[in-house]
């Protein structure tokens, strides 16, 4: 049996509040191979605390903590923050949500692309330009020669997306967290950039983790789901059983959305006194 | 007292006046919490009830001359030593809080709403209210403190009236740039455009919706130049130009101890610890207050 | 009657035109959906009706009257608007009991507490809400408030800037839950601003949809059960939201 790419048991990520320490992920435990896994769940669900987490970037005064969290046989906890630098980007890597605060304003794209290479590998400055080059084709920019001297306000949302892309997989990473790489986007180029992220990982053959407040995309792009709520995952299914969730709080979710063909004259509301929500 | 406590902690206030000492209680707490702002709030406690209770806490005259107790050393009976004309140096250190105090009080009242009208409106309106008011603030900006001061007590005569005007007036553009800023930053926000729907004037929305989101900032940077103005009063005492003797003003008795300052160092040093004492706890309550006031930490949860 | 009328509005901001020739006739009672994505102007024409944008030609009319390029208070107590961001349209130093007690303030209108009290109970708030501070809520509660204080007025018309875009799912649902009973309940007319599709067809009877500053199709929402849109920029937003074009072919 093939080690799986990711091992997280019990994981907890906890922040002071006035009130206490609070714990926004709850003994998380999932594994993940070469496969894509979304992770759904509102604001405060602790998901993309998750994400943070597995990059071991939870800043004090959070803490984080976990019974196993192993990437491809790596014990992540154990690593110091040097050996940690080595594994993110090179083989952990993140997109986030919005370029126009994910790129840095004062470099040019193409100089930040380069840096993402640079980082983990030595190469001659014309070996640089070419991977930056057939990076930015292979996230379907059109003229990257152009592009690699644009600075980041200069280029729209989607294109910023994909340029955090084409940083992001330079490096060849084996794992690719998405934290809600198009709720910043318009609509029609929200399927562009998925379908873009979805095939360079199936090409590439990397894990990958959707994090998203929105199930049907999550279900569309997935293999499997796993639902959060208050920092525990309430339902774990594959993507192509979703409408037959049994946790009351993916049904009552699922049911809330409004949908294209809209019939009803009143949304079901979660009530959050059906499981021990807050 | 647990009473009070959840009284003023509770999640559902049940009045606006409970929801405001209920906010403004949870901000001192938050404040408490930081030692170098307890330690500035401190010291400046110790500098009011100097000031309040100078005549019960100086153990001298601040004005008594002894011509036999010249220049002693600091001793038992004399904490800060005496200087050139026999004074108790602890006792003119004492009663000059009060002038100090007096000082930075009545800079704080004239400058800071000025400057911070001036600033809202110009920042609020913009177009050229925004180019008039600031050129104006501009061209005070541009002023040094000091030459301004002492342009004005030369023209009205020394004293420590005019001495507090001078810096007054060299005060206010600092704060009229801040509260500008500020504005600037919430000026398109919505609660602003939905004020404006309802019909309110700009009157209206400057004084019960713009200047109340500048006080924060407007009472940190107060805080913090108090230092400076210290500094700026005790320069002006200190070139004859501030409290005229004998008034204890601090940097007016470092200007006399000038002359003895290799013998006799405690005349010029004493009075100079008071005041990098104080003014340092300006600061610390200051940064401690930004900390505690700041609207972006407070904004968006 | 028309509640809003729009004829020829172009709308330029310094020297750019953002928005061409929208002609858009909300009948009163209706819910109208401006359905765009970011940049088609949609905002922007709400922003010209409460007089937010002055700078337009052509025609605005709400409820018979016509309206000047400013805003007017005349105009507060006809038609008021509720805004994206739910953390940025409430003052941040204000309890929700002042905030709503503020429009009544500006009109002189009486008797405070009791509309105050009355208000948050129609939006669905109990009274623990009351002096609470825009910190001390949350998201879908703050677009309460905001909602709230909108309807302090007894307004009309309603404009709706993406009222519930910035709201997590669930509390989406009881905002736009809110918005459908109050319609129902006072009669109001609604032009909400929105990109996204599946909510016009739940709280809209038209809509228009815009891109890039003109208004390329009006059509019934009934239209987004079968993707029935002549119009190929239309079609193309259907599909991208997830529409199902086949359906209309389907017996």
């Amino acid at each position: 049996m093939t080690t799986p790419l990711l091992e997280l048991e019990n994981l907890t990520v906890s922040f002071p509040t006035p009130k206490g320490r609070v714990e926004v992920v709850k003994g998380l435990s999932f594994t993940l191979g070469r496969e894509r896994l979304g992770i759904v769940g509102e604001s405060g669900s602790g998901k993309s605390m998750t994400g943070r987490a597995i990059l071991r970037l939870v800043r004090s005064p959070g803490r984080q903590q976990a019974d196993v969290m192993r990437f491809d046989g790596i014990d992540l906890q154990s690593q110091s923050e040097r050996q940690m630098r080595h594994l993110r980007g090179a083989r952990i890597s993140m997109i986030m949500q919005d370029p126009k605060f994910s790129l840095n304003p004062v470099m040019t794209v193409g100089a930040q692309i380069a840096e993402a290479l640079l980082t983990h590998e030595r190469l001659g400055r014309r070996d640089v330009k070419a991977r930056v080059l057939e990076m930015l084709e292979s996230v379907r920019i059109n003229d990257p020669e152009r592009v690699i001297d644009l600075y980041p306000h200069e280029v729209s949302g989607g294109m910023g997306q994909r340029i955090m892309i084409a940083m992001m997989l330079i490096p060849r990473p084996d794992l690719l967290i998405a934290d809600e790489p198009t709720s910043a986007l318009d609509v029609s180029v929200q399927a562009q950039v998925l379908d873009l992220i979805d095939e360079l990982v199936r090409d590439h053959g990397m894990g990958l983790i959707l994090i998203s407040h929105d199930l049907n995309l999550v279900a569309r792009y997935c293999d499997r789901i796993l639902v959060m709520h208050a920092g525990q995952v309430v339902e774990s299914c594959d993507a192509a059983d979703l409408h037959k969730a049994s946790h009351p709080y993916t049904q009552g979710l699922l049911a809330a959305v409004p949908k294209m063909e809209e019939t009803r004259d009143e949304l079901p509301v979660l009530d959050r006194s059906a499981w021990s929500g807050t | 007292m647990t009473t009070a406590r959840n009284w003023l902690l509770d999640d559902s206030p049940a009045s606006k006046l409970q929801a405001n000492m209920g906010n403004a209680y949870r901000m001192l707490l938050q404040l408490l919490r930081n030692p170098l702002a307890v330690v500035g709030a401190l010291i400046l406690l110790m500098l009011i009830l100097a000031a309040l209770f100078a005549p019960w806490i100086a153990p001298q005259n601040p004005l008594g001359q002894n011509l036999d107790a010249r220049l002693l050393h600091p001793s038992a009976a004399h904490w800060m030593g005496t200087d050139e004309l026999g004074r108790d140096i602890f006792s003119r250190v004492i009663y000059g809080a009060r002038i100090t105090l007096m000082i930075v009080a009545l800079v704080a009242i004239i400058a800071a709403p000025l400057g911070l009208l001036i600033g809202a409106i110009s920042g609020y309106f913009g177009g050229w209210i925004d180019k008039v008011l600031m050129g104006v603030t501009d061209v005070f900006l541009s002023m040094p403190k000091l030459i301004l001061a002492l342009a004005f007590v030369a023209a009205l005569g020394p004293g420590i009236e005019n001495a507090i005007i001078a810096i007054a007036i060299t005060s206010w553009p600092a704060y009229a740039r801040i509260a500008r800023a500020e504005t600037l930053t919430f000026r398109n926000s919505e609660f602003i455009s939905a004020m404006r729907l309802l019909g309110a004037s700009h009157g209206r929305i400057i004084t019960r919706h713009v200047l109340p989101l500048c006080t924060s900032s407007m009472i940190v940077r107060v805080t913090l130049d108090m230092a400076g103005i210290i500094l700026t009063a005790a320069g002006l005492g200190f070139l004859g130009l501030g409290a005229q003797p004998p008034l204890p003003e601090w940097g007016a008795m470092i200007s006399r101890g000038r002359a003895f300052i290799l013998d006799q160092w405690w005349v010029a040093t004493m009075p100079g610890f008071a005041i990098i004492l104080v003014s340092l706890g300006f600061c610390f309550l200051g940064d401690g207050l930004r900390d505690v006031l700041d609207p972006k930490q407070g904004g968006k949860s | 009657m028309s509640a809003i009328t729009l004829k020829n509005l172009d709308i330029s901001y310094g020297h750019t035109k953002v928005v061409t020739g929208v002609n858009i006739d909300v009948a009163e009672g209706e819910s109208f959906a401006l359905v765009g994505e970011s940049g088609s102007g949609k905002s922007t024409v709400l922003k010209a009706i409460a007089g937010l944008a002055p700078d337009w030609t052509g025609e605005i009319s709400v409820l018979g009257q016509p309206r000047g390029h400013k805003v007017d208070r005349a105009f507060a107590g006809q038609c008021q608007m509720v805004f994206q961001d739910p953390y940025a349209s409430l003052h941040p130093r204000k309890t929700v009991d002042g905030v709503l007690s503020e429009p009544l303030m500006i009109h002189g209108l009486g008797n405070r507490s009791t509309r105050v009290v009355d208000m948050l109970q129609a939006v669905g708030l109990d009274t623990r809400f009351r002096f609470r501070f825009p910190h001390q809520l949350s998201g879908g509660q703050r677009q309460r408030v905001a909602i709230a204080r909108a309807l302090m007025l007894e307004p009309k018309v309603m404009l709706l800037d993406e009222p519930t875009s910035a709201l997590d799912v669930s509390v989406q649902a009881e905002i736009l839950n809110l918005l459908k009973r109050l319609r129902r309940e006072q009669g109001l007319t609604y032009l909400m601003v929105t990109h996204n599709l599946p909510v016009v067809s739940f709280m809209c009877d038209r809509m228009a949809v815009m891109n890039k500053g003109r208004v390329v199709e009006i059509a019934p929402s009934r239209a987004l059960h079968d993707g029935s849109f002549t119009d190929p920029y239309t079609q193309a937003l259907y599909a991208a939201s997830g529409g199902n074009p086949d359906r209309k072919e389907a017996p």
